[in-house]
């Protein structure tokens, strides 16, 4: 009668190789179960383009639309305006105006640098309406001077509510405020003259 | 009745248990107004529990319906206000709880050795309350629902590299929706109530293995009388049962008359803009987490942006409630009460309670330049609480600590 054994070393690699065995296949397992939290194909679909008529829009006048479920800003600056947006007193004040350092992700690149549009177009613009903060939706202030936000320093823009952060009419980011980068502007293009179409690229022409 | 016992005994550890964990679990006799926490603590966690399934029967978890249904819960459905507030107000009252308990583990020193694990299990169901509260925050779907479901989602998006693909993933949408709610419904009616009630289970079980620190911070065990009896031990049950159940009237005597007369409390239970339904195109004026978490946003919003992301501030908010977890082994004081710490430490706790309480007040106050310094002023006092520990506990003169229980 032979002698039995324990061969310990044996025992453990059997345990170890089992053990990592039986990982792989929890990890197998939770894939569906994580991939349920994915947005569903319904919500997928949801993300489609959307139209936006703009004959109607006065200047100074904002309208919202959600796109993917974010609030966008579709709203006509008149010349006061887009000659703010072009002086030195508001870009020294701004973090990244031209949009080449931390907010160079945060538009398309057919829009053209101080007004954030499209080319001759540049009184309209197109804006996710969404803090780069924190997500909330800043409120629109486009009265230069407002006593509450600075005053003379105010060339009208968006305030957010949540944490403080400004944004000029173009979506540009103060200095020194809690958000981090520009407002986002989303792929946009003209279908007609006064038809844009939110989510689809302008084709260079 | 005696063979009944014994049949249970014989197949269950009725008597065992009984014995264990009441009838000759030893507790300190001195024991004062800030050990009432612990047992109101469970005393909230089951009426949570209870009015939580109530309210479930009513609600619809969807975009679409989870605000008229919880608008027909305090309307039309009988008693429903009720159940509603003294769930919603209930939270809050949990917290207050929750609060008082914690500060009594840093007044006596209860965190140290042998209840280090006790801590660590204690701070878990901290950070699973506050997930299970903000969760249930979402669900009546009003205006400081969703916004503030957005920021503290937002939160993720800011991790570096995977952010805004993990976003995408927690929300299952692009923005808060439908989708969001289904799951923080399940998360809140299931997952956390379950991870909540087995953690404390633990933290029990723990805590009846190495005992109940006291306001003297000794340990009653080191001092048995010859049948192994702490004598400065009484058993829980009856002493603590019935001393527990007067407090628990009290409680909720004090309960009740915000229940009936002030469930919203101005606000600070129930905020406002949350009984619009939430738009997603429209924040509200001013936008701020329930009390119990705006020490923490305050800490986020103090930490400017650093290297064009978000990301730091939220790892300070983060390590503000992670900080808590190292306790054990920051105090390196020898004495565990505060009756017999040094006047430094005294300091120092004096500084962080005020440092916390003022960094909640702020954290429900809108940004303002001034608003913004103090913010600053008091997120390093709170830190520095914790990281000159280590130091402050080691240096002056602590009292010497008697053998036995002063009360």
């Amino acid at each position: 009668m032979s002698e039995q054994t324990i061969d310990l070393k044996k025992r453990r690699f059997l345990t170890n190789a089992t053990g990592v065995v039986g990982a792989v296949g929890v990890g197998f397992v939770a894939w569906p179960f994580l991939s349920t939290w994915k947005p569903s194909a319904k919500t997928k679909a949801a993300g489609a383009p959307v139209d936006v008529d703009i004959s109607k829009l006065e200047s100074g006048q904002l309208v919202r639309v959600l796109w993917r479920k974010k609030p966008v800003w579709i709203f006509k600056r008149d010349e006061n305006a887009l000659e703010s947006l072009n002086s030195k007193d508001l870009i020294s004040r701004l973090a990244d105006p031209d949009g080449t350092g931390n907010s160079k992700n945060q538009q398309p690149d057919y829009v053209t640098s101080n007004f954030r549009s499209i080319k001759n177009k540049e009184s309209v613009a197109v804006i996710v309406g969404v803090c780069t903060h924190l997500g909330c939706s800043p409120t629109y202030r486009p009265e230069p001077g407002a006593s509450d936000l600075g005053g003379d320093s105010w060339k009208g823009g968006f305030y957010c509510p949540c944490h403080g952060s400004k944004f000029d009419l173009a979506g540009r980011v103060y200095a020194g405020v809690p958000a981090p980068t520009n407002l986002v502007i989303p792929p946009y293009q003209y279908v007609t003259e006064s038809l844009i179409r939110i989510g689809t690229d302008q084709k260079n022409t | 009745m005696k063979n009944k016992q014994s049949w249970i005994d014989q197949r269950f550890p009725l008597s065992k248990v009984w014995n264990e964990h009441l009838a000759e679990y030893y507790t300190p006799r001195n024991f004062n107004f800030w050990y009432f926490f612990g047992g109101l603590a469970i005393l909230m966690l089951g009426m949570q529990l209870l009015t939580g399934i109530f309210l479930t029967m009513h609600f619809k978890p969807d975009a679409a319906n989870a605000f008229a249904s919880v608008e027909y819960i305090m309307r039309d459905v009988e008693w429903g206000w009720l159940i509603r507030y003294l769930h919603s107000t209930g939270a809050s009252a949990f917290f207050v709880i929750i609060y008082l308990h914690m500060y009594r583990a840093l007044l006596y020193g209860s965190y140290k050795g042998p209840r280090e694990l006790l801590w660590i299990m204690g701070m878990i169901l901290y950070v699973a309350l506050t997930a299970e509260a903000f969760f249930g925050y979402v669900l009546p779907y009003g205006q400081m629902s969703f916004w503030g479901a957005q920021v503290i989602i937002s939160l993720f998006g800011s991790v570096p590299v995977i952010g805004p693909d993990l976003l995408i993933w927690l929300l299952g949408d692009y923005a808060v929706g439908d989708a969001t709610i289904g799951r923080f419904f399940s998360l809140h009616v299931i997952v956390l109530p379950l991870i909540l009630v087995v953690l404390v289970f633990l933290h029990l079980v723990a805590l009846h293995h190495v005992g109940s620190n006291n306001p003297d911070g000794i340990e009653i065990k080191q001092n048995k009388d010859k049948d192994g009896i702490p004598k400065d031990g009484i058993p829980f049950h009856p002493y603590f049962t019935i001393k527990d159940s007067m407090v628990v009237v009290g409680f909720l005597w004090l309960f009740s008359a915000v229940i009936f007369y002030a469930p919203a409390l101005n606000g600070y239970f129930l905020e406002h803009a949350n009984f619009v339904e939430a738009n997603p195109l429209k924040t509200p004026e001013h936008i701020a987490p329930l009390w119990y978490l705006t020490p923490f946003y305050s800490v986020l919003r103090a930490i400017p942006p650093l290297f064009g992301s978000q990301f730091p501030g939220v790892l300070a908010m983060g390590a503000a409630i992670v900080i808590f977890f190292a306790l054990p082994w920051l105090d390196r004081s020898p004495v565990k009460s505060i009756r017999y710490r040094s006047p430094i430490y005294k300091w120092a706790l004096g500084v962080f309670v005020v440092s916390f309480v003022m960094l909640g007040w702020l954290g429900l106050q809108p940004v303002t330049p001034t608003n913004a310094l103090l913010g600053r002023i008091f997120t390093i006092l709170y830190f520095a609480y914790f990281i000159l520990m280590p130091w402050y506990t080691s240096i002056g003169k602590t009292k010497e600590v008697p053998a036995r229980v002063t009360e």
